[in-house]
C-alpha cells in the first residue's frame, strides 16, 4: 500500500495528571549568544534567530554580549516595578472574586517582559500593548489609582466606562487603547513608525501579541509591511506557551521558533529569555537603536510561561498540570533579578520585604482612593448618558435624540 | 437540556450520522470550548473530525471552504461574534457567493456558528449581535434561535443545508431564559417547555418564524434574548400581543410575518443590535411593505443604541423592558 498524507495535529507535552514536561524547550546557556552589530543584515543575524538569549546565569550573574551593564539604582527600579506589577495583579484578582470589578487578566510570571522592555525604550518611543502588558505602565510611570479606576469602571476611568477591565490606555504615557481583538494593534504600530520615519523623528514604536495571536493575518501584514518600508518598529511575540487552552504549536511553535516568522520577509529576529531582566533588556535596546538609526526592524519572540489563568473567566486545570509553573525551566523573573541584586550585594531580603510591603501599603490606599471615585455599583457613578459620547467628535441629531429617549426611559 | 447540552446534542447526532461533518475552533477540542458547546466530542469522535485551530478567523473560514468544496461539512466555531471580522473576506466573497459565481458547479455548506449578544458584563468585545451586517450578503443564511429545543433543531438543518449558514447563538441565553432584568435571580431552562430537548436527531425547518405568544392587539417582531424580553414587556403591561421568533433572518419568513401584523395592524420591532441599519430597518421595510393598508399606527423600533456596547452601562444599553413597553405604548396608542 502507498503511503498517505494524515494530518499533524499538535499535541499538549502535558495535560491535566500528566508530569510537565518542558523538554521541547530549546535553551542555551548564559552568554553564549553572539551579539551582532546594530546594523547587521538579516543574513548575519540569522544564524542565532533561533537561539536563546540568556545574560542571568545559574551562578545569579550577568554575563555576555547582551548584558546591557546596568547600574544599581536601574535594576533596582526594574524589580520594583516587576513586585508592583504582580501586587498590583494579585489585589486585583481579589478585587474580581470580591465582585468589586467584573472581569481581571494577570500578567504573572511575564513581568519582565513589560518592565526591562519599557525601560529600554525611550518615553517619546510610542507602544502598543496587549491586554498582558500591565507591567509598561508601571515602568512608564502610571498612577496605580488610574489604572484600578478603569478596573471599576467609574467617574475616575480614563476609558469612561466604555471597556472591559485592563484594556487601559495612557495617551500622556505614549500608551495606546487596548483592543479585544488579537493582533489588530500590531499593523498600527508599523504604520506609527513608518510616520515616525515620514516625518522624519528619531521615535519608535514596539507592539506586543500573544504566541496564539501570532496565528492572526494582522501578525503577517505587521511583518509585511514593517519588511517593505523598513519601518523603525519592534515587534514582540510573547511565548508564554499556551493561548487559553491552546498549546503554542498550534499557531506553529513547533515547527521553529516565533523569533524566526519574519526571515523570509528579511526581518531580522532575536529570541530571549522573557524571564531573564538583563536580557530582555539588553535585547530591546538593541532593537530600539537599529530601528531607531534607521537599520530597520526587528521581530523578538520573549519565551516566558503563563503562570495564571488565561483570565478570570478561566479554569486551566482542565487543561493543563497544576504544577507546570514550578517546573519551568526558565524560573520567575521577580526571583532572578532579586538573587543578582543579592549576589551584587546591592539588595537584602530586608529590603526586599520593605519593599513587598511599602508596594502593597501604597496598594491599600491606591485602591480606598480609586473607591472614592465609585464603582460598578456603589458610589458616585459616571451618567450612562456619556455612552454617547466620542461616538463621533460631533454628536449628530440621531444620537442626541437616542440620549434624550435614554434619558426618559431611564428616569 | 440548556441551550449548550442541545447544541452539544445536535453536533453529536450530526458527527455521528454523517463522517463528513467536523468540527473546527479555538480551544474546542481537548478543552470543550470555552462555552464548553463541544465538551466531550473530540474524545468521543477523534482529534480529525474535532479540529482545534490556530487563531485565525481568515483561516478558519477559508480552510473550512476548502474542506467543503471537498465534500466534508465542517462547523466552524467563532469564539465570539465580536471576532468574525477576520473572515469577512472568506464569507463576503468566497462562501456566499461561490454557488452564484461557479454557476452552481461549486459550493460550501459550511456552518459558523457564533456567541453573540450582551448581558453577560463583557464590553465592546463580548457583546456584539452582528446579524445585519450578513444578512446584507446575498448567499448565506442566516439564524438565530430563543431556546435550547430550537437551537437542537436549527443547527441540525444548518449543518444540513447545503448553503452555508450562519448561526448566532444568544450567549445570554445559554444557562437560561432571561427577561431582561439582571436583578432577579438566575433560571434555568429546567422549567421552561423549550428546555425539553430530545437526544435524538431533529431537525427544524430554517426560513420559517414561529408564533411565541397569540395576540391580536399588536405584533411583536424579534429574535434572540429580546423574544423573553418581550414576552415579559407584553405581560407587564397586559396587552394581548403576537410575539413571533424571526428564528431565521435570511430568508426571511414574509408570510408569517405579514399574516400577523395584517390581523392585529400594529407593529412593533425589537432587537439587541444597534438600530441604525440594523435587521429591524429590513423588517419594517417588509411590513410597510406587506401591510401598509393594514396598519393603524406607525412601526416602532426598539434596538440596542447607536453606541459600541458599553462595559460599566450594560443595562442602559440594553433595550429591557421598558423600552419595549414604551414602544408598545406608542404603537398602541397612536
Ligand atoms: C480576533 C480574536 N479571536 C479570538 C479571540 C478570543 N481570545 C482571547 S485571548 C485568546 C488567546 C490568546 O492567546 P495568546 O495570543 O497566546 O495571548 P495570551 O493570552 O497567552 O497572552 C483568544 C483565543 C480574540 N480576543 N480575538
Ligand atoms: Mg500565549
Amino acid at each position: 500500500m502507498g503511503r498517505r498524507s494524515r494530518l499533524h495535529i499538535p499535541q499538549a507535552p502535558a495535560r491535566p495528571g500528566d508530569r510537565p514536561d518542558f523538554s521541547y524547550l530549546e535553551t542555551s546557556p548564559a552568554g553564549a549568544v553572539a551579539r551582532p552589530n546594530i546594523d547587521a543584515t538579516c543574513q548575519e543575524i540569522e544564524p542565532i534567530s533561533a537561539a536563546l538569549i540568556r545574560v542571568l546565569g545559574d551562578d545569579d550573574s550577568a554575563v555576555g554580549p547582551w548584558n546591557p551593564q546596568l547600574g544599581p539604582e536601574d535594576l533596582r527600579t526594574g524589580l520594583r516595578h516587576m513586585l508592583m506589577t504582580r501586587i498590583f495583579d494579585e489585589r486585583m484578582l481579589r478585587m474580581q472574586r470580591q465582585g468589586k470589578i467584573s472581569f481581571y487578566l494577570k500578567s504573572t510570571g511575564e513581568e519582565a517582559v513589560s518592565v526591562a522592555q519599557a525601560m529600554a525604550l525611550r518615553p517619546s518611543d510610542m507602544l502598543f500593548p496587549s491586554y498582558r502588558n500591565q507591567g509598561l505602565f508601571f515602568a512608564r510611570g502610571c498612577n496605580p489609582v488610574e489604572l484600578m479606576c478603569q478596573c471599576l469602571s467609574n467617574t475616575g476611568d480614563m476609558c469612561k466606562g466604555r471597556q472591559l477591565p485592563v484594556l487601559y490606555h495612557w495617551k500622556e504615557g505614549n500608551i495606546f487603547t487596548i483592543a479585544g481583538n488579537l493582533a489588530i494593534q500590531a499593523p498600527n504600530a508599523v504604520g506609527w513608525a513608518m510616520a515616525a520615519a515620514i516625518k522624519d523623528e528619531d521615535n519608535i514604536a514596539a507592539t506586543w501579541l500573544g504566541d496564539g495571536s501570532t496565528a492572526e493575518a494582522d501578525f503577517h501584514n505587521a511583518l509585511l509591511f514593517a519588511s517593505v518600508y523598513q519601518a523603525p518598529v519592534v515587534i514582540n511575540v510573547t511565548n508564554n506557551q499556551w493561548a487559553i487552552s491552546t498549546f503554542q504549536a498550534f499557531a506553529g511553535g513547533d515547527r521553529g521558533p516565533f523569533s524566526t516568522r519574519g526571515l523570509g520577509l528579511g526581518v531580522p529576529g532575536l529570541r530571549v529569555d522573557g524571564n531573564d531582566f538583563l536580557a530582555v533588556h539588553g535585547v530591546t535596546q538593541w532593537a530600539a537603536e537599529r530601528a531607531r538609526t534607521g537599520a530597520g526592524p526587528t521581530l523578538v519572540e520573549l519565551v516566558t510561561y503563563r503562570a495564571s489563568a488565561h483570565s478570570t473567566s478561566d479554569d486551566p486545570s482542565r487543561y493543563r498540570p497544576d504544577s507546570e509553573w514550578d517546573d519551568w525551566p526558565l524560573g520567575d523573573p521577580i526571583e532572578r533579578l532579586k538573587k543578582h541584586l543579592l549576589a551584587l550585594g546591592e539588595w537584602s531580603e530586608r529590603q526586599h520585604h520593605a519593599l513587598q510591603s511599602e508596594l502593597e501599603e501604597n496598594f491599600k490606599t491606591a485602591w480606598q482612593e480609586a473607591l472614592g471615585f465609585g464603582t460598578l455599583t456603589q458610589g458616585p457613578q459616571l451618567s450612562p448618558d456619556s455612552m454617547f459620547d466620542d461616538v463621533f467628535k460631533e454628536m449628530p441629531p440621531h444620537l442626541a435624540k437616542q440620549r434624550q429617549l435614554l434619558r426618559k426611559t431611564e428616569s | 437540556m440548556n441551550m449548550v447540552q442541545a447544541l452539544n446534542s445536535a453536533m453529536d447526532n450530526m458527527l455521528e450520522r454523517d463522517p463528513n461533518v467536523v468540527l473546527m475552533g479555538q480551544d474546542i477540542g481537548y478543552f470543550g470550548g470555552v462555552f464548553r458547546c463541544t465538551q466531550g466530542l473530540q474524545g468521543k469522535y477523534g482529534e480529525h473530525r474535532v479540529l482545534d485551530t490556530p487563531i485565525a478567523e481568515g483561516g478558519m473560514v477559508g480552510t473550512a471552504i476548502g474542506m467543503a468544496v471537498n465534500g466534508l461539512r465542517p462547523v466552524v466555531e467563532i469564539q465570539f461574534a465580536d471576532y468574525i471580522y477576520p473572515a469577512i473576506d472568506q464569507i463576503v466573497s468566497q462562501l456566499a457567493r461561490l454557488r452564484h459565481r461557479s454557476a452552481g458547479s461549486f459550493w460550501a455548506p459550511v456552518t459558523i456558528r457564533a456567541p453573540c449578544g450582551g448581558g453577560i458584563r463583557g464590553g465592546q468585545t463580548h457583546s456584539q449581535s452582528p446579524e445585519s451586517l450578513f444578512t446584507h450578503i446575498c448567499g448565506i443564511k442566516v439564524v438565530m434561535p430563543s431556546n435550547p429545543y430550537d437551537a437542537k433543531g436549527l443547527l441540525i438543518s444548518a449543518i444540513e443545508d447545503d448553503d452555508p449558514v450562519l448561526f448566532l447563538e444568544p450567549k445570554r441565553l445559554y444557562n437560561g431564559p432571561f427577561d431582561g432584568d439582571p436583578d432577579k435571580p438566575a433560571v434555568g431552562w429546567g422549567e421552561h417547555p423549550h428546555g425539553e430537548v430530545p437526544e435524538d436527531h431533529y431537525g427544524l425547518p430554517l426560513g420559517i418564524a414561529k408564533t411565541v405568544t397569540q395576540g391580536d392587539a399588536v405584533t411583536i417582531l424579534t429574535y434572540g434574548t429580546m423574544v423573553h424580553v418581550c414576552v415579559a414587556a407584553a405581560r407587564a403591561l397586559g396587552v394581548s400581543a403576537d410575539i413571533i421568533d424571526v428564528c431565521t433572518m435570511a430568508p426571511l419568513d414574509t408570510d408569517t410575518i405579514a399574516k400577523s401584523v395584517q390581523r392585529t395592524g400594529r407593529c412593533v420591532i425589537a432587537h439587541e443590535a444597534t438600530r441604525f441599519s440594523g435587521f429591524g430597518a429590513e423588517l419594517a421595510a417588509t411590513v410597510q411593505e406587506e401591510c401598509f393598508w393594514h396598519l393603524n399606527a406607525p412601526i416602532q423600533r426598539v434596538a440596542g443604541w447607536d453606541t459600541p456596547y458599553p462595559h460599566a452601562f450594560e443595562w442602559s444599553y440594553f433595550p429591557g423592558q421598558n423600552r419595549v413597553i414604551a414602544a408598545l405604548k406608542v404603537a398602541l396608542e397612536s
